[in-house]
């Protein structure tokens, strides 16, 4: 499908099928499209060319109150006029569910996410986290086709956050209702996905799980955009799954080209925590690729140290070591220091370098 | 240092309180004791305790007193029904027009109330192109006029008080998170049961200020039924003004304007009672109750 407001095109050409009970993820940078698709599946937006099919009827056209989807809100959105009960009861008395039914629904739904002492409270009594839960238990009590979450932790503090992305997995678990989640946090996205789809500027770059999306990113951009990425830029040697790569940095090295052809810029990805620092004269394993570079600087993380190393060719790497033992910590090499960078040839993975458009690997 | 810190709440309060006794609380006594005198304007007037005033003054201008919560209540209503539709399209749905249309809402005040008020003479005028249309569509008798009966002073007192209802209904809507609208949607409500069930009662509080600030000052008007009116269209406003500049019974004049603030208060107690208890606020939880 594909959404354009007058001259810009929010959402490009965009398909995704959802798996039945899976826990999926948009997530993509501010104004990438995805709060976009979501509310085109909820219905509050019309596509302009395209459809959303659900269970495989096609539900373009109607209304958000036809659609058999509910909305958790990024403001929550929680009815200031009604107590926590009536807001949880409020869709389930629109469908006419009776009220025994109703109240048996509310009462186990405010019981799953704790807040059965709350049901007479107003949403102003109530904090930031458990107005959230109020709002996943008014949409998750109407047993929704599909679950659209939009951004839904962002206004709460990281320590509330962790809490409840395990909670919000685990309810997820317990209902087998398909979640489609928006964010733009990719932590938040690898903890609890089941796949995840990085989006930029209004396309997919990628759908896998999080071991693909972060092992084996497909595009630069999510290379760069989930977790801190080593980018090193080099040349297609021969092509194939037992091809070479020249890295601009100077060093030739075996890998899998697949997709590539000779001669074709491309970038080599290591993740920062996949890569040991060894002394340069020391020998080299000859299984293990390698580059050499200059300590540029040290910075104490607590549970790791981290190192900045400045390549041949002006390429700064960022190495993370773990702090697990501290006369280890204390033999790193400092600042202006010459290194030799090594990683198992599986952690690297080659990925195409986009035209200019897409070329930037920052978040933006 | 403290004690003085803790005093200043009350500094801030004293200039309202000290305007309040003297333009509010000392007038009330003076009229208050005005109303129990007896006497004549020539003769002068004496205190005598005299409670018939207040009988005399509500028995002779029962009339008056009924129509003129009559016509404020109708004025009211309708100035209601014109106004939130369009707070709500101003709010909503203007987009970049929203400041040139509450512009447009407030531009009347540069003209002064009885100017404004002397324009819908004309516009009601017995030859108008407006009587004419009305007449045409069979909603005035062909030889029928609007000048001078109850439908002009109610259309008056509606358009002179208009916007006190326009602005805290836009005020409250603006001020709801649109967002609520949606989440209504999404949860099975159709954009009237939405409507009905969360926007009415979120923006109640704006209808119920609209409501007091158009129909408190409606009540006591003179000018619209002295302008527009004609013979039985007199309001207890008219009644007063006569009683106290052309009869000049002073101590009738005063004991009406008690009876009448009396009435009001009565009124609008009653109203918050009702609309604060939630009845027609949609609230599901205190109807249960």
């Amino acid at each position: 499908m594909t959404k354009r407001f007058g001259d810009v095109v929010a959402v490009d050409d965009l398909s995704i099928a959802f798996a039945e009970g899976e826990f999926f993820t948009l997530l993509g940078p501010s104004g990438c499209g995805k709060t976009t698709t979501l509310r085109m599946i909820a219905g509050f937006e019309q596509e302009t060319a395209g459809q959303v099919l659900i269970d495989g009827e096609d539900v373009a056209g109607l209304p958000p109150y036809k659609r058999p989807t509910n909305t958790v809100f990024q403001s929550y959105a929680l009815f200031p006029h009604l107590s926590v009960r009536d807001n949880v009861a409020f869709g389930l008395k629109r469908k006419g569910v009776d009220r025994a039914e109703t109240e048996r629904r509310v009462s186990e739904e405010l019981g799953r996410v704790g807040l059965a002492q709350e049901a007479n409270r107003r949403p102003a009594q109530l904090s930031g986290g458990q107005q959230q839960r109020v709002a996943l238990a008014r949409a998750l009590v109407n047993l929704p086709k599909v679950l659209l979450l939009d951004e839904p932790l962002g206004a709460l503090d990281l320590k509330l956050r962790k809490g409840l992305q395990v909670e919000l997995k685990r309810i997820q678990r317990e209902v087998g209702i398909t979640f489609v989640y928006v964010t733009h946090d990719q932590e938040e996205a690898l903890t609890m996905s089941d796949r995840i789809a990085v989006m930029n500027r209004g396309r997919v770059e990628q759908v896998g799980d999080p071991e693909q999306v972060y092992d084996r990113p497909a595009t630069s951009f999510v290379a760069g955009f989930i977790g801190v990425s080593n980018l090193m830029p080099g040349t297609v040697a021969s092509a194939g799954a037992r091809g070479e790569v020249k890295l601009d940095a100077g060093v030739t090295i075996k890998a899998s080209t697949d997709g590539l052809s000779a001669g074709a810029r491309c970038q080599a990805v290591v993740r920062p925590e996949k890569l040991q620092v060894s002394d340069p004269k020391g020998r080299a394993d000859r299984k293990q690729p390698s580059v050499e570079g200059v300590v540029e600087s040290s910075l104490y993380l607590g549970t790791s140290t981290q190192l900045i190393v400045r390549l041949p060719d002006s390429v700064a790497m960022t190495v993370l070591v773990p702090n697990a033992d501290e006369a280890e910590r204390q033999r790193l090499p400092g600042g202006g220091a010459k290194v030799r960078l090594s990683w198992a040839p599986e952690h690297m993975h080659l990925v195409p370098v986009a035209g200019p458009a897409g070329g930037d690997s920052s978040d933006g | 240092m403290t004690t003085r810190r803790r005093l200043i709440p009350y500094w801030l309060l004293a200039p309202g309180a000290i305007w309040l006794a003297l333009f509010f609380v000392v007038p009330m006594y003076f009229m208050g004791e005005l109303a129990l005198r007896s006497g004549t304007f020539t003769e002068g007037f004496e205190s005598a305790f005299q409670i018939s005033n207040f009988s005399d003054a509500l028995s002779g201008h029962t009339n008056q007193v009924v129509r003129s919560f009559v016509y404020a209540g109708t004025a009211t209503l309708i100035a209601l029904l014109i106004a939130y539709p369009l707070a709500y399209a101003i709010a909503l749905r203007a987009g970049r027009w929203r400041l040139l249309l509450l512009f447009a809402v407030i531009a009347p005040f540069f003209t002064t109330y009885l100017i404004r008020t002397i324009a819908w003479k004309t516009i009601l005028a017995d030859d108008s192109p407006v009587v004419s249309v009305l007449q045409a569509l069979q909603l005035v008798p062909e030889d029928g006029r609007v000048l001078a009966t109850g439908g002009a002073v109610i259309a008056g007192l509606t358009y002179n008080f208009l916007p006190f209802m326009i602005l805290p209904i836009y005020a409250s809507l603006e001020r709801m998170d649109t967002g609520l609208i949606e989440a209504g949607k999404d949860l099975y409500a159709s954009s009237t049961q939405t409507f009905l069930r969360v926007t009415l009662p979120i923006t109640a509080p704006g209808i119920v200020a609209g409501v007091l600030l158009t129909f408190i000052p409606a009540v006591g008007d003179y000018v619209n039924a002295e302008i527009l009116g004609g013979t039985g269209t007199a309001m207890i406003g008219n009644v007063i003004q006569s009683l106290y500049l052309e009869q000049r019974n002073y101590p009738e004049a005063a004991a009406l304007s008690f009876l009448m603030m009396l009435a009001i208060l009565i009124v609008v107690l009653i109203y918050l009672r009702v609309a604060g208890s939630g009845a027609f606020m949609g609230d599901e939880d205190e109807r249960r109750a």
